[in-house]
């Protein structure tokens, strides 16, 4: 009770300071030059990305001397309930980094976001894989920002040093993690402890046995379920990996696992496209390749998941959108674009950018020529429980032998059904 | 009524009425805005209709809710037994040997409450940091040539909640211990003098004298328990998450409603509606727990 009363003291102390320097800030507003610029807010969720935004602020700055832009970057996990708060109660910053499909509708739906078409002139040349993810009920709520790919890092120095090939089927790959791990190295670096890093190894492992787009398409038209066998061995190939992944793997987090990849403690990293830059900021002497998992032959074809990441969007309730859809467009310029290609190793979806000085993102897009929707997050996000949520969870299940991969699909697919109208017929 | 009376009640409303207004405005107004919100379907942060009882029925209707509702009470279950029966014997066995004065008690004393005065999340994120496969413990484990007990403490589902509790017993025993000290300490000293000349041994004292007269405290500490072991959000959240990984095995009806009402961060869209029910559920067993317990210890205290 007594450390309830001190906290709601600490509050209305906050409360009172922020209201006497909102105060003077209004003040400052009436008795201040004319040409004052028109102050926006920005909100992202990279506090990793402060220094990258701040230097983009102050180019945007330099062209445009009439708009400030102020940055707040929130923490990941706790970004979806600040900035939903503040939204709700009809504040909230004026341009912010908004997730895509379910999370960005979410914010949609509840009427918060300024549909984008009419201030931003580009996004007709925007690829309509990209568009599809920030559209909703044929309205775009965001301007795409990042594409991320799924597929498997691997160490050259080590591939090099006990002579292995990049593996162009499946039982080669499992040779190769076997050369590993007699050798004394870790093959895989990948845990399970988060759900999240289990859906990712899917999103890894799991097109190329499932099918792609042909599953894909026909899951989410209801034509096949996910107790379809295609799917099911998808799973079981996700299991087969478990001998090579680190001792009680069931235990070891992202943070562990991005470690183990970065000291160069093991040869192979199945995980996101987004993970470069991080990479090699941290370890610059860590040489590294990428590619896509292949089938059983080496003539079936090699799929990534593909998904839009990040959009760019402006608050409905702003009372500054001319500014606000200013920093939008320079945000999705070619040159904000190509700097997140070099800087952050990000795919931009912005057309026109250039990515011929970065081999690694020119990878990445030769690699998405066999890509499809990344399955739970393009299709199966929009309402509770989604279909990543169930899969997280069983397939912690599987991966710790709790679950078969037939109890974990039929999970999957009685919890959808519970909403989806295609999975009830 | 005079002026002076007017007055007097002016003054006296003066003092109540700070406390007044924040016990409104942070507990009854949210509270009865849970049960009012609970009652509507919502898309998404929007309250649309009145639906009734439309929410509690998909709660308890069947899968997936039933079932993580359930399972995730199971665990709260867990969560009061072992804190029962680990932190509050412990912390009684502690406060009644602090309270004897042994050697160096108040050096134990101020250590036994020092983890209670920690924050939460840092020892959450150093705990997770010795219970990592390669951390700390597992470290000791093979150091002590018993490499077979080491486990993966917040990965595999039959230990992920037990451990989680056994830290926050680590963090919280200190308290039951202070508690109990101090009711031992009250006890009478001719009480027990008499006891003594009369020959009474050590665990005759403790169990006829001591323990009927610490019953109050003993009923606090329970009433704290139980609504301590059905609130339980914060240890969970900082260790494993909030989607109850691995496989609802560490999930609380606590990290179900965050998650239900708000949406997880990496897998989900929020549904209000359901989350208030699971809150409205949350306020009823908290306050039919705790009266019952209240009334039902009541009984049993001694006057001397």
């Amino acid at each position: 009770m007594k450390k309830r009363f001190l906290f709601v003291l600490a509050l209305l102390l906050v409360c009172s300071l922020a209201g006497v320097f909102a105060g003077g800030a209004s003040e400052q507003k009436t008795s201040g030059v004319a040409a004052r610029p028109t102050e926006i807010q920005f909100w992202t969720w990279r506090p990793e990305d402060v220094d990258f935004y701040n230097s983009v602020i102050a180019a945007f700055e330099k062209q445009n001397p009439d708009v400030k832009v102020v940055q707040n970057a929130i923490k990941n996990t706790e970004y979806n309930t600040v900035l939903a708060a503040s939204l709700s109660g009809g504040s909230g910053p004026d341009v912010f980094q908004a997730r895509a499909y379910g999370g960005l509708f979410s914010l949609s739906q509840s009427g918060f976001l300024e549909p984008v078409e009419k201030w931003v002139p580009s996004l007709k040349d925007f690829p309509s894989a990209a568009l599809a993810s920030a559209t909703d009920e044929g309205v775009v709520w965001g301007v795409p920002a990042v594409g991320q790919t799924m597929l498997v890092f691997y160490n050259t120095d080590m591939y090099k040093k006990y002579n292995l090939q990049v593996p162009q089927t499946w039982s080669e790959f499992l040779n190769n993690c076997q050369v590993l791990k007699n050798n004394g190295e870790l093959a895989i670096a990948n845990g399970t402890k988060e759900g999240w890093i289990v859906e990712t190894l899917l999103g890894v492992v799991g097109p190329t046995f499932y099918g792609g787009d042909d599953f894909y398409n026909a899951v989410v038209a209801g034509e096949t379920t996910f107790e379809d066998p295609r799917f099911i061995s998808a799973i079981e190939k996700m299991g087969e990996l478990k001998p090579y992944l680190p001792e009680m793997y069931t235990g070891v987090s992202y943070t562990d696992m991005q470690s183990n990849f970065i000291n160069e403690l093991a040869g192979h990293f199945l995980g996101g496209s987004y993970e470069a830059g991080y990479f090699e900021a941290q370890n610059p002497d860590l040489h590294f390749d990428i590619f896509a998992l292949p089938g059983i032959k080496a003539s079936d074809p090699k799929r990534v998941s593909v998904y839009a990441d990040m959009s760019w969007a402006i608050n409905a309730n702003s009372s500054k959108k001319e500014a606000a859809a200013k920093f939008v467009n320079y945000l999705s310029s070619v040159e904000v674009s190509n700097r997140m290609i070099s800087e952050m190793k990000m795919v931009s979806w912005t057309p026109g950018t250039d990515s011929s000085n970065t081999p690694f993102i020119q990878k990445v897009l030769s690699l998405q020529e066999e890509g499809t929707p990344y399955i739970f997050l393009a299709g199966f996000r929009f309402q509770q429980p989604t279909g990543s949520q169930l899969f997280q969870a069983a397939g912690q299940g599987y991966m710790s032998g709790q679950m078969s991969a037939k109890e974990v699909a039929a999970s999957v697919q009685k919890g959808i059904a519970t909403y989806y109208a295609p999975f009830q017929k | 009524m005079t002026r002076k009376q007017l007055r007097k009640i002016g003054t006296i409303s003066l003092f109540v009425l700070p406390g007044l207004i924040i016990v409104l405005m942070f507990i009854v107004i949210p509270l009865f805005m849970s049960m009012y919100n609970s009652l509507f379907s919502w898309t998404q942060l929007i309250r649309n209709k009145f639906v009734g009882f439309e929410n509690f029925a998909k709660l308890f209707g069947g899968f997936p809710y039933r079932d993580m509702f359930f399972n995730a009470l199971k665990n709260n279950v867990t969560w009061f037994l072992m804190t029962v029966f680990i932190q509050n014997i412990l912390g009684l066995l502690f406060g009644y040997v602090l309270s004897r004065r042994i050697p160096g008690h108040a050096i134990f004393q101020r250590i036994f409450f020092l983890p209670v005065l920690f924050s939460i999340v840092a020892v959450g994120y150093l705990w997770g940091l010795y219970l990592r496969p390669n951390g700390l413990l597992n470290e000791i484990l093979n150091l002590i040539g018993k490499p077979e007990w080491r486990h993966a403490w917040l990965g595999e589902a039959k230990f992920a909640t037990p451990t989680i509790i056994m830290v926050n017993i680590w963090r919280w025993i200190g308290f039951p211990s202070l508690v109990f000290m101090a009711a031992v300490d009250n006890v009478s000293v001719e009480c027990l003098e008499s006891a003594y000349l009369d020959g009474a041994g050590e665990w005759k004292i403790f169990s006829k004298i001591v323990l009927p007269l610490i019953v109050p405290s003993i009923t606090i500490i329970t009433v704290l328990t139980i609504i301590g072991s059905l609130n339980v959000f914060e240890q969970v959240y900082t260790m494993a998450g909030l989607d109850g990984a691995p496989n609802y095995a560490t999930d609380t009806i606590g990290t179900l409603f965050y998650r239900t009402a708000f949406g997880s961060v990496d897998a989900g869209s929020p549904e209000i509606g359901i989350g208030s029910a699971i809150s409205v559920i949350i306020y009823i067993m908290t306050f039919v727990f705790s009266l019952i317990t209240v009334v039902s210890s009541r009984k049993r205290e001694v006057e001397v």
